[in-house]
């Protein structure tokens, strides 16, 4: 019976193949003896001309391996390596440049009818603190940032490769912990102060009088002058670039693929060091730039002819709004 | 001194993730960096081509130029080799590198980026040749024992080739013009600036 029935399937088996011959016999005489398989085979110098990377599929998790080739790596090369540091150098000795400059004909800008000896508060403690916690995260931010840029060649020739490498890795520490800080001092900033930093229109005259450091006359401003305004929307939106670029650079290839990483580098690298050189004259402007100035962020209270000076529409305000209490606190 | 490079003859790889596989084994790679990868390109399409992937050893390395801390070296062989001692990690290296080859294990701040690995030519690091120190950190130095890299040795179809680059080149140019087709040696131009003419 078994034997049968093997008989019976290698008759069948035999039968399949003399058809399935039958059917490829003449279908191979139709084709060309010489099939040339790299006719649509896919050449690199081809997808080069098409694409500006070559993808690929992957058999491991890590989707970012996909890229085979993106040359865009050595335009990447190319800003980190030239352009960033002219722009960097520029900015910041550029700035600097202006600023002994500036310091060396216009000096320091006096409290014209000297101090008064009765001082009023400008910032209280929380705004103090708020201010110096954020001013003390982008120093540290700022130094350890452009390590990255410019420490191979400045520092590294003095500390030495090891030495160098382990200053780079606390510095590295120390601007990916104090970005936490850092933003939030950006965002409480936002917050306690934008009321005063919205534009209106004494900010026109002020601008067109070019300012009291600039100009010689004082246009009348309230608690923030244009100038003023200007720096708090420069250190918001600034602030918030840094920390959008930062955190993707910080946290990489969760949001974004390696070009965006690269654009997120540049961005950084760019807002970076403008950044930097914005805050160089801001820090001018509140110490030696300013006789007076920098008492308002030191202890909170300024001299009264100061800020009559500078800052007369907010002296009114503020003695209004003291006189209004004097008058509705009951008598005695 | 030869000019250490790899090719990989896209004509020939199948795909088997191999070279992978023993690259991993030999320097006990850690669980999810790959220093060697195989991308397939117009994957089920017809003319789709499977290309094994690692760090080229590029003439005038991207990473090397961008490295903040300086920490990358070319051998008298051309291997691009770099110290994990003066690494701090910042990613830059992957940004700039054409071929995405370096690695970073997921350790240090946040578990986002720890110290670079990447394919050696299986040449080890700046650590005495074959010591216990070079393999912990780099993996074996199988250059140093006069062997060439583990993955093109064990590549069933030959399709990886590794070692002097003009020895290659001459093998693979040979190869093209005894069965008539070749889709380029990938990666040459943008790692060495020259291409096999075929
Ligand atoms: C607010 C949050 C911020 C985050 C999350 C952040 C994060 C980063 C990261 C991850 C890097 C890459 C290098 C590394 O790993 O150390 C970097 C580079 C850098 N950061 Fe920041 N950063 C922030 C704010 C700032 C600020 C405020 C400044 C400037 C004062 C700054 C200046 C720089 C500079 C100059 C570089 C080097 C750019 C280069 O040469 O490529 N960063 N930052
Ligand atoms: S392939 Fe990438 S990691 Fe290797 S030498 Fe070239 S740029 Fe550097
Ligand atoms: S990750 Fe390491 S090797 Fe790569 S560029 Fe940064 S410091 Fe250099």
């Amino acid at each position: 019976m078994t034997m049968l029935l093997a008989l019976g399937r290698s008759a069948i088996a035999a039968l399949a193949l003399a058809v399935l011959a039958s059917i490829a016999v003449p279908a191979s005489a139709q084709q060309p003896t010489q099939v040339n398989p790299t006719a649509s085979s896919v050449k690199e110098d081809q997808l080069f001309r098409q694409m500006t990377r070559i993808d690929g599929r992957i058999s491991i998790p890590d989707a970012k391996e996909g890229v085979l080739i993106q040359p865009a790596g050595q335009s990447w090369r190319q800003f980190h390596e030239v352009t960033l540091p002219w722009i960097g150098a520029i900015a910041i000795l550029g700035m600097l440049a202006l600023l002994v400059i500036f310091y060396l004909t216009r000096g320091m800008v006096r409290i014209e009818r000297g101090r008064s000896g009765r001082t009023i508060m400008r910032f209280n403690a929380f705004e103090r603190f708020v201010h110096w916690l954020t001013a003390t995260c982008f120093i540290v931010l700022a130094i350890s940032g452009l390590n990255i840029t410019f420490g191979r060649q400045i520092l590294m020739p003095i500390l030495g490769p090891n030495g160098f490498a382990s200053w780079s890795q606390y510095a590295k520490y120390a601007h990916n912990y104090l970005s936490f800080p850092f933003t939030l001092g950006v965002v409480l900033i936002l917050l306690m102060w934008i009321a005063w930093a919205l534009p209106n229109r004494t900010d026109v005259e002020w601008l067109k009088q070019g300012g009291g450091l600039v100009g010689n006359k004082h246009p009348p401003a309230a608690r923030f002058n244009a100038g003023q305004k200007i720096m708090f929307w420069l250190v918001v939106l600034g602030g918030a670039a840094a920390a959008i670029s930062g955190y993707l650079l910080m946290f990489p290839f969760y949001a974004t693929d390696v070009e965006g990483m690269q654009t997120a580098q540049m961005v950084h690298g760019i807002v970076a060091v403008i950044f930097v050189a914005v805050m160089l004259a801001h820090i001018y402007i509140g110490t030696i730039g300013m006789e007076g100035a920098f008492e308002s962020m030191g202890t909170g209270d300024v001299d009264l002819n100061w800020a009559k000076q500078h800052h007369p529409i907010w002296v009114e305000q503020e003695m209004a709004q003291s006189r209004g209490a004097s008058q509705g606190a009951p008598a005695e | 001194m030869a000019r250490m490079k790899f090719l990989c003859d896209a004509d020939r790889c199948i795909e088997c993730n191999a070279c992978v596989t023993a690259c991993k084994n030999e320097h006990e790679v850690p669980w999810g960096i790959n220093r060697r990868r195989v991308v397939t390109i117009n994957d089920g399409k017809p003319g789709e081509r499977s290309v094994s992937m690692a760090c080229m050893h590029c003439t005038d390395a991207p990473c090397a130029a961008v490295c903040p801390v300086k920490c990358f070296y070319t051998t008298a062989d051309g291997v691009v080799l770099h110290s994990k001692d003066l690494c701090i990690g910042c990613g830059y290296c992957f940004y700039a590198c054409p071929f995405g080859a370096p690695q970073y294990p997921k350790v240090g701040n946040f578990g986002s980026r720890g110290k670079m690995d990447k394919c050696t030519f299986c040449a080890g690091g700046p650590e005495a040749d074959s010591s216990k120190a070079e393999y912990d950190k780099y993996g074996s130095n199988r250059l140093a024992e006069g062997k060439l890299p583990l993955c093109a040795e064990m590549c069933s179809t030959k399709s990886l080739l590794a070692g002097d680059g003009d020895v290659i080149a001459q093998i693979y140019k040979e190869r093209v013009a005894k069965r008539g087709y070749g889709s380029g040696a990938w990666g040459w131009k943008t790692a060495y600036k020259e291409t096999i003419a075929s």
